[in-house]
């Protein structure tokens, strides 16, 4: 199981962008951190998530 | 009456402190060790609104060595609700006024302004002197552009960003998240300006406090939240 935002999720095997993909998020307006580090936008695609990983999606809303 | 006013006109003369004058005051309130720390550091400011304004006038107060401002934009009449500019300075370019007002509270600061917009293309060269950089952005994807981009290839670099202080909900909901070791978040994390809800200056001024003071705990060496 792949915990995002405290939610233990059965998605193991995929890709974060493959994850997002089914999701409502905006990527122009989010940044993902995955056990302690940023992952690079460029990385969505690649980065296959596993098993205990634990993910945090933090979401940039309007207003400065 | 004559000896009162020539009383006034020799505090006049006095003018503003003198750069030591202000130090020592520093000193006293914060003790040296934590000032050296203060006043060696340079913090930059990614946007003069709300948040920016805000935060400059916190940082300045405690005595940051050196701001780096930066805003492409000028000071507007709908600015005034909730930035730290004046009436007068309607017009003016926000890095100008800004620092206009910021030298009036610390005379002695070093200031480094930069009118422009912050893209993907400049933000490394604008943001290379700063040890801890402020995200104070209005548009939500310039937010995630700059937090991601710092993150990515400075790593060197503190970044504190805000989202989420829009709107009349309860200031209780303004907080500030450590998300990685050199990346903090403040503010509710979902009031959206584009809901249609506004920005007052009181919760605006709870988010720029909640980063300002990140900014003092970091250089502190209270890294936690």
């Amino acid at each position: 199981m792949v915990k995002i935002n405290g939610e233990l999720l059965d998605i193991a095997g995929k890709t974060v962008a493959e994850y997002l993909a089914g999701t409502n998020y905006n990527t122009k307006r989010i940044a993902i951190e995955k056990n302690g580090e940023i992952i690079p936008k460029a990385q969505y695609d690649t980065t296959i998530l596993q098993d205990d990983d634990a993910l945090e999606v933090v979401s940039f809303v309007g207003g400065g | 009456m004559l000896w009162k006013w020539s009383a006034l006109w020799e505090v006049a003369d006095l003018g503003i402190p003198t750069k030591e004058e202000m130090e020592q005051a520093l000193y006293e309130r914060h003790g040296r060790k934590l000032q050296d720390k203060f006043s060696s550091a340079t913090v930059a400011l990614c946007g003069l609104g709300g948040l920016g304004s805000h935060m400059a006038f916190a940082l300045a107060r405690a005595g940051i060595g050196r701001l780096i401002l930066i805003d492409f934009d000028t000071v507007d009449i709908t600015n005034l609700h909730r930035q730290q500019y004046k009436a007068s300075q309607i017009g003016m370019e926000k890095t100008k006024a800004l620092a206009e007002n910021i030298r009036e509270i610390a005379p002695y600061i070093s200031l480094v302004l930069h009118q422009e917009k912050i893209t993907e293309d400049n933000f490394r060269t604008l943001l290379q002197e700063a040890d801890i950089i402020c995200e104070a952005f209005d548009n939500a994807e310039a937010k995630g552009m700059l937090v991601n981009g710092v993150l990515e290839t400075m790593q060197d670099k503190y970044i504190v960003a805000a989202s989420g202080m829009a709107g009349m909900g309860s200031a209780n909901t303004i907080v500030t998240k450590k998300i990685t070791k050199r990346f903090y978040l403040s503010g509710d994390g979902k009031s959206d300006v584009a809901d249609g809800m506004g920005l007052v200056a009181p919760r605006v001024m709870l988010c720029a406090a909640h980063q300002a003071h990140t900014v003092l705990r970091i250089l502190a060496g209270e890294t936690d939240v």
